[in-house]
């Protein structure tokens, strides 16, 4: 068996999310090849070669590469796939863009978001918002899975040594061309990687209140996230969202400020490995989850903690 | 320009689901069922794209068992025009329904198709861009903003770090994400006339499509509980416990 996994990159970095799914691949066994397709990616290449446990990488540095769009990289990825036994990305934006184009150019289900590896054809994964685990058995040639990334343990960034290989086939469908990007900028750790998470919600009241969490986070080292209440109400962009739509993250401590706990918040928080909820109504459902709850003014509670912790 | 607009029938985003005791899946007799939230905004879109005189007719679409037909009715009470339902009884993959949405889009011919990005039952992410791959058109998936000019369209779509913007020729296939735009409720006489909207009937075997699939589900766990957790008294007894006995602090 020979398992390829698509490499998440970005700024000429790869992204944590590549050691997470290159985990799940190791689970699964046999030779590890990463492909890195793009733009002027041969640092990505040479980086990618250090993984440990990959044996060989696969560069494909072209034009219509860049900015990954699906059209042209799901191609490249279909007419590669043609040689492994399992096609693998990590469950983020791009690979959930990009996989499912190249599982039906093969004619082959997908199996998305695996927490799991039971077996080299069986996986776990989340359904209903995580409210019910599915275990699913593949029989395709092929099995092409996207990796939820907080289900495996990264592997380590340095250490391996893998053969790079360029691969010289470009594929330009012409259907879609990039026009611009507004990346959110932050000092503060990577949502999807950080030990710690705090976030707000509605009962935050509005944008400028999140300066509480931010300074909590900043003392903590810590992300912030948002429920979609806090995003809809546009106290925050997007990309800070944590649930079934946004982000899904397991950090070391969550913190929910002013969270209600509806279901698809929880969907992407509630493998967290201690959850505190700060919240004024004591009915509130994020309380059922809490490892420790404290019913309280987040006006009031929210600087206390920041002055002692 | 004609858009064909995929919907499917989905337990209710408010519904806690109960997996069944014999782990064959999710307990869904007697639970409430309802439109994908997803596919909503999707035929909302559409309806936004007929009122700005972009669209000329909306052909809405769900594959599913005979009772889908009532998310058809609500989508044609929103302003579709007419709707198809491809009947079966089975549950079928992501790779299927894309298949049979392509065997529409050939009889169809639509300039746009819109989809949800996911539906909230089987959490895929997959039928548009399948959809998109089996057709050969371009994608723009989990979009926050389309804009139809001449013969493409641009779409902005959420990623994991921001927002992103893609020009696309068409025909090409959208699918929505949240912030889409926020869907409309349906009024009574628009219920009313929806009843007597055209629903056009057709099976997998008519449309020729094999919906069998290299996937299959083994069983259906409820997810490992959380223990029971305390609630503390004070911001102080809080940090203490976060130090000395969670020790993740």
């Amino acid at each position: 068996m020979t398992i390829l996994v698509i490499a998440e990159h970005e700024n000429g970095a790869i992204a944590p999310a590549t050691l997470n799914t290159v985990a799940a691949a190791a689970k699964i066994g046999g030779d590890i090849h990463v492909l890195v397709a793009g733009q002027n990616v041969a640092a990505v290449g040479e980086a990618a070669a250090k993984i440990a446990g990959v044996a060989k990488v696969l560069v494909a540095d072209n034009a219509a590469y860049a900015h990954q769009l699906p059209e042209n990289v799901a191609p490249l990825v279909g007419e590669l796939a043609a040689g492994y036994s399992h096609v693998l990305a990590a469950a983020t934006s791009n690979g959930k863009n990009i996989l499912p184009r190249v599982a039906a150019q093969l004619d082959v289900d997908q199996i998305s978001e695996i927490i799991s590896v039971e077996s080299a054809d069986t996986f776990k994964r989340p359904i209903y918002a995580g409210n019910a685990i599915a275990t699913v058995q593949s029989s395709a040639a092929v099995k092409v899975i996207t990796v939820r990334a907080t289900g495996f343990d990264a592997v380590a960034a340095e250490g391996g040594s893998a053969t790079v290989e360029t691969v010289a086939a470009a594929h330009d469908a012409g259907k879609s061309s990039f026009v611009n990007e507004e990346l959110a900028k932050s000092d503060r750790p990577e949502l999807t990687a950080a030990k710690i998470v705090v976030s707000g919600g509605r009962g935050m009241q509005n944008g400028d209140n999140f300066k509480h969490l931010y300074a909590l986070a900043d003392k903590l080292g810590a992300a912030v996230g948002a429920s979609r209440a806090a995003v809809d109400a546009g106290f925050v962009p997007n990309d800070m969202q944590v649930g079934q739509t946004g982000k899904i993250v397991a950090p070391q401590l969550y913190i929910a400020v002013g969270i209600s706990g509806a279901i698809q918040h929880l969907a992407g928080m509630k493998d967290s490995k201690v959850i505190v909820a700060i919240n004024k109504d004591e009915e509130a459902p994020i309380f059922q989850v809490a490892d420790y709850g404290l019913v309280a003014d987040l006006f009031e509670a929210v600087p206390e903690l920041e002055k002692l912790v | 320009m004609k858009v064909l607009v995929a919907v499917k029938r989905v337990v209710d985003y408010n519904v806690k689901v109960r997996v069944k005791a014999d782990n064959s899946g999710v307990d869904l007799a007697n639970v409430k069922m309802s439109m994908n939230p997803f596919c909503e905004i999707a035929v909302e879109e559409a309806v936004r794209l007929k009122e700005k005189g972009v669209a000329t007719e909306i052909v809405v679409v769900s594959i599913g068992p005979t009772t889908a037909q009532e998310q058809l009715r609500t989508a044609l009470a929103l302003g579709a025009d007419r709707a198809i339902l491809v009947e079966s009884a089975d549950e079928l993959t992501s790779l299927a329904v894309a298949k049979l949405l392509k065997a529409v889009v050939d009889k169809e011919q639509p300039q746009l198709v819109i989809l949800g990005k996911q539906a909230i039952d089987s959490d895929n992410n997959q039928t548009g861009q399948m959809l998109a791959a089996l057709s050969g058109y371009a994608q723009g998936t989990f979009a926050s903003k389309v804009e139809v000019s001449g013969d493409s369209v641009n779409v902005t779509r959420e990623i994991d770090a921001g927002a992103q913007t893609v020009s696309l020729k068409l025909p090409a296939i959208v699918t929505t994400d949240l912030r889409l735009n926020e869907p409309r409720y349906a009024s009574l006489p628009n219920i009313m006339k929806a009843k007597k909207k055209p629903l056009e009937t057709l099976t997998p075997d008519a449309l020729g499509v094999s919906t069998s699939s290299t996937n299959k589900t083994l069983k259906v766990e409820a997810p490992a509980a959380r223990s029971a957790g305390i609630k503390v008294k004070s911001v102080a007894e809080l940090v203490e416990k976060l130090k000395n006995e969670a020790k993740v602090i």
